[in-house]
């Protein structure tokens, strides 16, 4: 029997708020245990919620970069359950009118195809704290310090077909978060996880399998092994006659597998009810055009500009156009005359980024910037200096951020010749020293082109242009 | 001065310390003493805090006397303050074991205020357990008696601070009212207290019962009164999202309301079946003044009030199910002793912290949001909220205010409503106006015997001036609001001594 996998995903993005979703508190992570916590957090008797407006604008934000619907009038509900880490009881959510309503959004699949994927829906949320279960033998710890940070859960519909597509999807909306400044889509930190709903069906079916949940993917490739392993064992589970539970699973790195956590039966009736410290939140036009005005220039017209107006081929945009900083290097560079797309996305995608790896440094810390690369690249285009020695240039300029291409090519003396009274005359030379060879050569061993250019180039001091070279080489030679 | 210092009105009190006719140190010292010699029979107090008020009383007179920062118009005026209040000087209890002897790190928004308006804070009132009563029976710390016949109760939730004003301990105190709290203990003892328009007082630091209900306000001996405290204590809170960004208006300069012209409805649902007639007789003979006052009195119809109480105890046990469920023992208050694992400390705290009331209402709230139910219960509920707020939208097409009994009934005596049925039908008037979020107060208007009884007053929303002015005219030409509880009326000896030494 054929099988379809059908996923889809819920997205848990952390809003890069400077305080919390209801409280003042901070937000920053990595403090001590329960330092960032308000009475609110805390959810002290007579504390109360109020909305932070900068989680609100993130949010429409994001409707805005997807197109997907504005809730312009949402509302919070209370999502009641007993948990230590849970500190009111209760997880301020959106439930029947969330901010963002449906959508779609276009994911490039990486091989130049794209696959649409249905946006349910997303909305706000408060996160709860963590239980430390590992610090003390037979008790566990409560940090609240995360408590009431400001989430967007974006939440799919089950559209994705593979464990491919499904990473395709998150990597995206990972990069469109980070692109438009609402998330700072630090995984390890758990500022952007997913939980996948995955099931199967026979190929053709129309119906929708049972399915399971996996909570709190944290990476990428926990999220493609995840889904592959639940995959598989759901049609094991299938085709030996069984039947999916739905349940909720975890999926444990370390052993690769997803073990069940909670079934249906024992989930919790969560009581939802529109929360009564909260009006319902409304937004009207002027807001929305406000955050429209401050949200960045979007990927995909980006990505549209490289490709139409620079020449980029597809895959090097789509590459330039993964992190916001990435587009904004570029396009920096392209302000200098002289510099073509081509040659400005070659230099950022290859020599660029492999010293950026290196280093183990952001592009935005990066001590070459794009403007003083930008002056390299010109001089690489006008026949300055050769690519070769360009390289060098790029270590000098990256390892002193005072100084300047021109600088360092005068200074060194870096200036190819490209001259071609200058380039007749060191060619007449070599050739007048090498008789036999050109004997050879004009009697058809062609491969001692390589000879003349190896010698004129010791002669130049690596410094002769070595198109210009060549062109006269070959017409010195042809000429007999 | 001829009115021992207890007898006079805070009103009284304000401009008595304002001209220097007496000190803050005096009105303090004297309070407390008839605190330390009252308290005892009433239970209305929980906390007291004498030096902290002592403390608070001679700042008041140095701002009194020109120095330090300028005297706002309670200052050195004593006060105290329900126990669902937060406080940072005296201990929060909200009437539940699950909170005894905790003492909150933040103050509310209401005592804040209070606070800066100069009043000085003598202690705390005893209260129905997170405020869910109507005879403060269900407080952890005993119940409250009623200074007009100490076998009854002083009404609920607002009981200790109904029973305080009453008996003279203190001349005004705060209370909240989330489907009657502050008007039916007002009308059982013979006080003016007031539940404002949702939104108008901040609810920061207000511990929830119900939310969307839940309103603070004053309970005082006269409107006067209240029009001051309710202007200390209202207006917008950035830490509320529900307050209101309303400006807050001088409520004591609506006080003289010409009658002449008012419409004053009348519901008729509030004079149906279940009424006590003397109650309903001294209401009628109250609006009867009002008549001859001036206002025309107008037959109007709330047709869904019938359904007020079942949608009321629907929506204040839903909203109270989530609210109370930060009482869970992990992080402040009750914690059962040596929990077996994180089930057992959740079920014994809760079990051993909670008292049977809100255990009832937390069940009742759990099960009307429960899958399943929901929109039988609390879906329904909520529409018949929207329902009555059409009732009482239509009836102020036609009038300015709705009057009719604040309860059924006067005071009963302690343990007399064993049912919790009966318990919840003396919120049958109040119920209504706290669903619609409208202001609404309760005057004394004539006695049913020894026990007093209450006229309320409903208003548009933010009426709250002209519901003031409606009760200080008909206190203009009444005396209800003047009568002592006969047991409370006099001073004791060493309070006489030391009234005296005060003045030499």
């Amino acid at each position: 029997m054929s099988w379809e996998t059908v996923i889809g995903l819920e997205i848990h993005a952390q809003l890069a708020t400077r305080s919390k979703i209801f409280s003042g508190a901070s937000t920053a992570f990595g403090a001590e245990p329960n330092t960032q916590v308000s009475v609110v957090d805390l959810g002290l008797p007579g504390a109360l919620p109020v909305v932070n407006g900068e989680a609100v604008r993130m949010a429409v934000a994001f409707a805005l970069a997807t197109g997907a619907e504005i809730g312009l009038h949402s509302a919070f509900a209370r999502k009641n359950y007993f948990y230590p880490d849970l500190p009111k009881g209760y997880q301020i959510s959106q439930m029947s009118y969330p901010i963002v309503g449906s959508g779609e959004i276009e994911v490039p699949l990486g091989d130049g195809r794209t696959k649409r994927v249905g946006l349910t829906r997303a909305h706000l949320e408060e996160d709860a704290g963590k239980s430390v279960h590992d610090a003390w033998p037979g008790a566990t710890g409560i940090d609240l310090n995360r408590a009431g940070t400001p989430l967007l859960e974006i939440v799919s519909e089950p559209d994705m077909r593979s464990a491919s597509e499904a990473v395709a999807y998150a990597r995206h909306v990972h990069a469109l978060v980070r692109w438009i400044g609402i998330c700072d889509g630090n995984m390890q930190e758990g500022s952007f996880r997913c939980d996948a709903n995955v099931s199967v069906r026979e190929r053709g079916s129309n119906t929708l399998g049972t399915r399971t949940e996996i909570k709190n993917l944290n990476s990428f490739r926990f999220l493609e092994r995840a889904v592959d392993f639940e995959v598989e064992r759901q049609i094991d589970l299938l085709e030996s006659g069984g039947a999916v539970v739905q349940e909720t699973r975890l999926y444990d790195p370390e052993r690769d597998e997803t073990r069940a956590m909670r079934s249906k039966e024992e989930a919790n009736d969560y009581r939802y009810f529109p929360d009564p410290d909260l009006p319902p939140l409304r937004i009207d036009e002027s807001f929305v055009a406000s955050v429209r005005e401050r949200l960045p220039e979007l990927p995909a017209v980006r990505r549209a500009r490289l490709i139409e107006a620079h020449g980029l081929t597809d895959e090097e945009a789509t590459a330039l156009t993964r992190e916001r900083a990435f587009a904004e290097y570029v396009e920096t560079m392209l302000e200098t005359p002289g510099v073509s797309g081509r040659a400005a996305a070659n230099w950022v995608l290859g020599e660029l980024f492999a010293q950026l790896n290196r280093e183990g440094t952001a592009i935005g810390n990066a001590p070459l910037g794009p403007a003083r690369l930008a002056a390299l690249v010109a001089r690489v285009e006008d026949g300055t200096v050769s690519n070769r020695t360009a390289k060098d240039v790029f270590e000098t300029l990256w390892n002193d951020p005072s100084s300047s291409a021109d600088d360092v090519i005068e200074r060194e003396g870096l200036r190819q010749i490209s001259d071609g009274s200058e380039l007749e005359g060191m060619i007449d030379e070599v050739l007048a020293a090498h008789p036999a060879q050109v004997a050879d050569y004009r009697a058809g061993k062609e491969k001692l082109l390589g000879f003349f250019v190896g010698q004129l180039m010791k002669a130049s001091g690596g410094k002769a242009n070595p198109g210009e070279l060549n062109r006269l080489l070959r017409e010195r030679l042809g000429r007999g | 001065m001829s009115a021992a210092l207890h007898e006079m009105t805070l009103a009284m009190q304000a401009r008595a310390l304002a001209g220097g006719a007496c000190s803050a140190v005096e009105l303090a010292e004297h309070h407390l003493a008839r605190v330390e010699r009252l308290n005892g029979t009433l239970n209305a107090l929980l906390a007291v805090g004498a030096d902290e008020a002592l403390a608070a009383a001679r700042d008041a007179d140095a701002r009194l006397a020109g120095k330090g920062e300028a005297p706002g118009p309670l200052t050195g005026v004593p006060i105290v303050h329900k126990d669902i209040f937060c406080t940072s000087a005296l201990p929060t209890t909200c009437g539940s074991r699950m909170l005894d002897g905790y003492v909150s790190p933040f103050e509310a928004t209401v005592v804040k205020r209070l606070r800066e308006a100069g009043t000085v804070l003598l202690g705390k009132a005893n209260m129905d357990e997170f405020a869910m009563g109507s005879s403060n029976e269900n407080s952890f710390f005993g119940p409250v008696a009623n200074p007009w016949d100490t076998s009854c109760v002083p009404g609920g939730s607002s009981g200790g601070s109904a029973a305080a004003v009453a008996a003279r301990l203190v001349p005004a105190a705060t209370g909240t009212d989330t489907g009657g709290s502050i008007r039916q203990p007002a009308a059982f003892c013979g006080l003016t207290g007031l539940k404002p328009t949702y939104g108008r007082v901040s609810r920061h630091g207000m511990i929830a019962f119900a939310s969307s209900l839940d309103q603070g306000g004053p309970l005082a001996r006269t409107a006067e009164d209240c029009a001051h405290l309710l202007r200390a204590m209202a207006g917008f809170d950035p830490h509320d999202a529900t307050s209101s960004t309303r400006e807050v208006p001088d409520y004591a300069a609506h006080l003289e309301l010409p009658l002449a012209g008012l419409r004053i409805g009348v519901p008729r649902e509030f004079f149906a079946e279940g009424l006590d007639t003397t109650v309903g007789d001294a209401v009628h003979a109250a609006l009867g003044e009002l008549e001859r006052g001036g206002a025309t009195l107008v037959d109007v119809s709330l047709p869904h009030q019938r359904h007020g109480i079942a949608a009321y105890y629907i929506v204040a046990p839903a909203e109270a199910s989530s609210n109370l469920s930060r009482f869970d023992g992990v992080r402040f208050g009750y914690r059962c002793d040596d929990p077996a694992d994180m089930e057992d400390l959740y079920e014994r705290s809760r079990t051993e912290g909670f008292g049977p009331e809100v255990k009832r209402r937390i069940l009742i709230g759990t099960y009307a949001l429960s899958a399943g139910y929901y929109d039988a219960y609390y879906r329904k509920a909520m529409q018949v909220r929207r329902l009555i707020s059409d009732d009482f939208a239509r009836a102020f097409t036609e009038v300015d205010v709705i009057a009719g009994p604040t309860t059924p009934t006067p005071a009963f005596a302690h343990g007399a409503m064993d049912d919790p049925i009966a318990m919840y039908l003396n919120d049958l008037y109040t119920v209504s106006a706290s669903l619609c979020g409208l202001p609404a107060m309760s005057l004394p208007c004539g006695f049913a015997g020894a026990l007093p009884v209450g006229l309320q007053l409903i208003g548009q929303p933010f009426d709250e001036g002209r519901l003031l002015g409606v009760a200080h005219r008909l206190q203009a030409s009444s005396d209800w609001h003047e009568r002592v509880p006969e047991a409370f009326e006099r001073a004791s000896d060493t309070e006489r001594q030391g009234e005296e030494r005060a003045r030499s």
